[in-house]
């Protein structure tokens, strides 16, 4: 995979190891390996969802209500566990996708058939998603004592050191890449992101790809949900709030084009990665978590700045000298 | 899977494709009346007619944008319904746009073969087959560049080779190039019709639209005139002359077309010396005096916009002066130009002009909004007034003059965008292709209004890719080629052959 | 040649019943009806005068950002970081309190706080040329992180008596008007006017429209974008003053999640996501509707997150609406 490294993400990947070791030359404890397992399966969850965020803005949309689904797939799939605590995990894990599946294809449904802007539908069904864990829980919140352990012991599994969070996301980032490479349907998304207008000359139908995306972000949202709950061991009604943000962070920061068509998998991770190791490296540092947001903010707006020097600008090259001299740089 | 079972159209000489009595109506507008005609195999049929005719309906339809109101496509025979252009191509009919219309972030194999990329059995695109088969395709028609590129890193002529290529793909039968030489220098022209022959020998239909004659008789076999959506002839191009052609697309001689008025002309007004910027034009210098119109000719993407722009304070110049009644003039926004006296109506209307969703009163006022402020607040009567003598000089044709802009009309459009102009009351005024894409009748008036503004005084600046146009209503002429002003020719001793030739750069190169 | 006769071109379209009844403001003010109503009928509570006043202050700082907010959205832009400008201007305040600052300084700091801040915002989007929804995703990180950052876990409270009086006392006492209720309403005809009867909100359309027809027609696109920016700063700014005044407090969560709220207004009051469309009576009307709503729910003890579900769904409702009526509509016009 590291062949299709492009030079973005190869900076991109270049700033973080910097950034680790200059973390690490303060505090050793830092680059050690469970250290490093553990940043890693700390931001697992980031890394899905950006993944997902990235396809929907791949389509010029954008998804506000990602950490909503999160939650309430999250809250459902735990009432299953507090009611009947001796299933299978899968039926948690299978649960909490079909929540978010459903959840997705509202969000797609009335993009793509009522052709609402995503912005505004996605800020709706956040507010939406979130009230509906106190509608259906009564404002209860689920404790880890009444979970089950079958729920709760799943995400805590290792294998190689790493924990199933890990292998799960390493799996859906496998699956994505998959998808986005490999596949018609997910090179479309690029077109159709790129450029609509010839992406319909090659019969390729937004619409589709919209349902698609936003069920796709559905899906790993709920994949998300059942993973938070279980990890955290509590579900109510306010966790994950206001995580979507961080998520679009994540893309920003890897290179995703807020106007679409441009964004790699590698890119996102990395994304994902970079802020994954700024909040773990913060009490290492002995700096106040509270200094968490602010520096994300300002990576965010850094990341645009840079991404936006990349794309040039629209001056033609018309005067024969100012062509040669194009070419020749090139 | 073999290129050529992937062809469903016969080869081999006899009509591949015919149009049976077409027409096409849009709210206001007759698009295309009863068209027919014929596309054969191995042929290269020339659609030709003025800006506004129908071309680019035809193509629409072909290409399963539009339906058809009435009459029917056939496809070797068979009736064909084109309900999306998935459709269209999937009859073998393949498009090669004005602009080039891509994925300027994806590799030039998946630009060819986006929409139909090859799949091995499990279903995933078949990477190794399809960057060799899109090696294979453009090694067939000579391209310099490989299926890996990124279509960003290549130029206009390049990516033209990879829509052509798309075409190939595909193993069209019919391909239309709608202006593929517009943005092409001599040598990538020469590329083209190279390219052309070939498709030719293989027995596809090019249908090739373009407004420049000496390249329709070098590659066209037969041709289909459009007037006003009308089709008003066809034929070998063997038979034609220009002169016959020409007079077949105006319907009329061209000095009958623009009669010339008689104007007295003033002193300078505007003095231009050595604009220039980085990239897109250089030491351009003239001077524009009072009651003169003063046309710019050239190919697209000569430089002229770009150079009325800076002209205009769109964009900041590298160098040079503007003097304004003797004054020097220092413009660095548009703001600044119309408060000096300077209206420039743009190129692209529906993008630069109009604001489709605002109603006539409020675009006729926009530029010039200072001026109907009284106490704070805007006029309403004040700006009526205005609007209501503008309509009526420009003969705007609208329900009443709240009517949201985009209701009307493109000619009527284009009215009120020049009225917008002039409500400004310039000193100097631009008209950059000013009859774009507007019917005859609009044009008419348009034309008859640019005479009557230089009878009043004001100087222009006519910019237009039409020769009838500007040979019929400037006293001087400008032509530019590759950004600069090659040459100047003065009313009375000029001949159509040598402006274009100057545009092309032939001179230059003998 | 001559052209046919023509009729003269009449100055307006002759009004029509059906178009007035169609308009996004006529609906506004069925919808506000309906709610009143519905209030009255669940609560007895409801049409007493003082509990109506004290509804205004749940929505009024809203209220005042909502107006700039969509001035902004006209002209084809958003600021995400509003609700975390009131939590840094929030924060002075607070320091300045602390620092035993006279009235004055209370009263201005926030608003100066929030200039600051649009002015950085619209830097950004104008003078780099970035897209703003990005920009102000990482400003309302970058805001909000800042007043974290100077706060942690602690809370400014004992804020000067004759400061949290013009959040807690009426400016008028019969009616009884608070202070926000009535900046507000002020702010807002100021801003109808701005907006529906001056050159610049005539402006505003246009850039909305088409920026790029905008800009050739002199239009100073991005330096206006820039003095929006500035604005959607500063009424935050003025809704910190009023907001810390009345709960006599900042704490870092100050105004959490109050830009959604605050956008939900503007689209339900029939500002276009997409730009160039929308007046400020609708977006009163919403203000109104919104702040009503949310007041008749609590009464009858409805959880603030369920009420967020109807308001929600309100939002999705009433854009996907007009879109239906228009399809339903719209076809069989097409075939006349």
């Amino acid at each position: 995979m590291s062949a299709i490294l492009k030079h973005r993400e190869a900076a991109l990947a270049a700033i973080i190891l910097a950034m680790v070791a200059a973390i690490g030359a303060y505090a050793p404890a830092f680059i050690s390996i469970p250290n490093i397992v553990r940043v890693l399966n700390d931001t697992s969850i980031l890394a899905m969802l950006a993944l997902a965020q990235m396809m929907v803005i791949l389509t010029r949309g954008i998804d506000l209500s990602t950490a909503s689904a999160l939650a309430l797939a999250g809250m459902i799939s735990a009432s299953l566990a507090q009611y009947h605590p001796d299933l299978p995990v899968i039926a948690y894990i299978g649960l909490a996708i079909a929540v978010g599946i459903l959840l997705g294809l509202i969000n797609g449904g009335l993009i793509a058939i009522l052709g609402i802007p995503p912005i505004v539908v996605t800020l709706g069904t956040l507010a939406v998603y979130r009230g509906m864990i106190v509608v259906y829980g009564g404002g209860n919140q689920v404790n880890a004592s009444e979970m089950g352990d079958t729920f709760q012991s799943f995400p805590k599994l290792t294998l190689f050191g790493f924990s199933t969070l890990f292998w799960i996301m390493l799996a859906v980032a496998l699956a994505v890449w998959l998808f986005l490479t490999m596949t018609r349907t997910g090179r479309g998304l690029y077109a159709v992101g790129g450029n609509p207008v010839a992406a319909r000359y090659c019969g390729i139908s937004l619409p589709r790809l919209e349902i698609l995306v936003y069920t796709i972000a559905g899906a790993i949202s709920g994949l998300c949900g059942y993973l938070w709950v279980s990890r955290y061991g509590v579900a109510y009604s306010e966790i994950a709030s206001g995580y979507e943000l961080t998520v679009i962070a994540a893309c920003v920061i890897g290179g995703v084009s807020i106007a679409g068509g441009v964004g790699t998998v590698a890119g996102t991770l990395l994304g994902a990665l970079f802020l994954g190791v700024i909040v773990n490296a913060l009490p290492v540092m002995q700096v106040t978590p509270f200094w968490q947001m602010a520096i994300s903010g300002a990576v965010i707006l850094a990341a645009v700045v840079v991404n936006a020097r990349a794309e040039k600008r629209g001056v033609k090259l018309i005067l024969p000298e100012a062509r040669r001299a194009a070419g020749a740089a090139k | 899977m073999t290129l050529s079972n992937a062809s469903p159209l016969p080869h081999g000489g006899g009509p591949v494709l015919s149009l049976e009595h077409i027409s096409k109506s849009f709210p206001g507008v007759r698009a295309l009346r009863d068209v027919s005609f014929v596309l054969n195999a191995g042929e290269v049929t020339a659609l030709i007619g003025e800006n506004g005719a129908g071309k680019s309906t035809i193509v629409k339809i072909l290409t399963g944008i539009y339906t058809p109101d009435e009459g029917e496509v056939r496809v070797g025979g068979a009736p064909k319904r084109f309900a999306s252009p998935r459709d269209s191509w999937a009859s073998g009919i393949a498009a090669i746009h004005q602009e080039t219309v891509m994925f300027d972030e994806l590799s030039v194999a998946e630009n060819i073969f986006m929409g139909h990329m090859p799949v091995t059995a499990t279903g995933l695109v078949d990477w190794p087959l399809m960057r060799r088969r899109a090696s294979e395709l453009l090694k067939r028609i000579d391209a310099d560049f490989g299926p890996d590129a990124k279509l960003k890193q290549l130029s206009v002529a390049q990516k033209h080779m990879v829509e052509i290529t798309r075409a190939l793909s595909h193993e069209a039968g019919v391909i239309i190039m709608d202006e593929p030489t517009a943005a092409l220098s001599r040598n990538e022209i020469d590329d083209l019709f190279r390219i052309i022959a070939q498709l030719k020998a293989e027995g596809r239909a090019v249908v090739f639209i373009s407004h420049k004659f000496d390249e329709i008789f070098r590659v066209a076999d037969a041709f289909v005139c459009l007037r006003d959506g009308e089709k008003v002839g066809s034929g070998r191009i063997a038979d034609v002359t220009e002169a016959k052609l020409v007079s077949l697309m105006v319907g009329r001689p061209i000095d009958q077309v623009f009669p010339k008025r008689d104007i007295a002309i003033g002193g300078t007004v505007l003095k231009v010396e050595g604009l220039s910027n980085a990239t897109e034009f250089a030491d351009i210098s003239f001077e524009l005096r009072r009651g003169e119109i003063l046309g710019f000719y050239g190919l697209v993407g000569a430089g002229r916009s770009e150079a009325m722009q800076c002209l205009f304070g769109m964009t900041a110049p590298s160098k040079g002066r503007v003097m304004l009644n003797g004054e020097p003039l220092a413009i660095s926004s548009p703001g600044d130009a119309i408060a000096a006296g300077i209206s420039y109506v743009p190129e692209d209307r529906q993008d630069q002009g109009a604001v489709l969703e605002l109603g006539i009163r409020e675009n006729v006022t926009l530029a010039s909004l200072a001026a109907h402020v009284k106490n704070l607040f805007l006029s309403r009567p004040s700006e009526l007034q205005d609007v209501r003598k503008l309509g009526k000089r420009l003969d705007v044709r609208a329900a009443n003059w709240e009517q949201r802009l985009g209701e009307l009309s493109g000619g009527n459009q284009q009215k009120v965008v020049i009225a917008k102009w002039l409500a400004a009351r310039p000193k100097v005024i631009i008209l950059d292709e000013p009859t774009k894409g507007i019917d005859v009748g609009s044009k008419a008036a348009v034309h008859d209004f640019i005479g009557e503004l230089a009878e009043e005084g004001l100087a222009v600046i006519l910019v237009s890719s039409e020769l009838p146009e500007i040979m019929g209503l400037a006293d001087r002429v400008l032509v530019m080629q590759e950004g600069r002003v090659v040459e100047e020719f003065i009313r009375g001793s000029w001949s159509a052959e040598d402006i274009v030739a100057a545009a092309t750069g032939v001179r230059k190169a003998a | 040649m001559t052209p046919p006769v023509r009729q003269a071109i009449a100055d307006a379209a002759p009004p029509r019943v059906s178009d007035w009844l169609l308009r996004w403001e006529t609906i506004l003010v069925l919808l506000l009806f309906v709610v009143i109503a519905g209030n009255t009928i669940i609560s007895s509570y409801f049409l007493d005068i003082y509990n109506l006043s004290d509804a205004t202050y749940n929505f009024s700082e809203k209220a005042i950002v909502a107006l700039a907010m969509a001035l902004l959205i006209i002209t084809r832009e958003i600021d995400l970081s509003v609700a975390a400008i009131i939590a840094l201007a929030s924060l002075a305040t607070g320091l300045a309190s602390e620092a035993g600052a006279p009235l004055w300084v209370l009263l201005t700091i926030g608003p100066a706080i929030g200039i600051v801040c649009g002015a950085f915002n619209g830097f950004l989007v104008t003078g780099i040329g970035l897209p703003s929804i990005v920009v102000t995703i990482g400003t309302m990180s970058l805001y909000r992180g800042l007043a974290q950052v100077v706060l942690g876990d602690q809370v400014i409270k004992n804020y000067p008596k004759d400061y949290t009086a013009i959040g807690q006392s009426y400016l008028v006492s019969w009616p009884p008007l608070p202070y926000s209720f009535v900046i507000f309403l002020v702010l807002a005809v100021l801003f109808g006017i701005v907006l529906h009867k001056t050159a610049f909100g005539r402006k505003l359309y246009a850039i909305g429209n088409n920026p790029t027809a905008a800009k050739f027609s002199g239009i100073p696109v991005e330096r206006i974008r820039f003095q929006l920016f500035v604005l959607t700063g500063l009424l935050p700014g003025l809704a910190a003053t009023l907001l810390t005044a009345r709960i006599g407090s900042t704490r870092p969560n100050i105004a959490l999640g109050w830009e959604l709220e605050i956008i939900t207004m503007v689209i339900l009051g029939g500002v276009s996501i997409a730009g160039g469309s929308g007046t400020i009576p609708g977006v009163v009307l919403a203000v109104f509707i919104l702040g009503l709503i949310t007041f008749g729910l609590s009464l009858i003890n409805v959880p603030g997150i369920v009420i967020s579900v109807i308001l929600g769904c309100l939002l999705i409702a009433s854009i996907a609406a007009p879109i239906l009526l228009r399809r339903a509509m719209g076809r069989p016009k097409r075939q006349a």
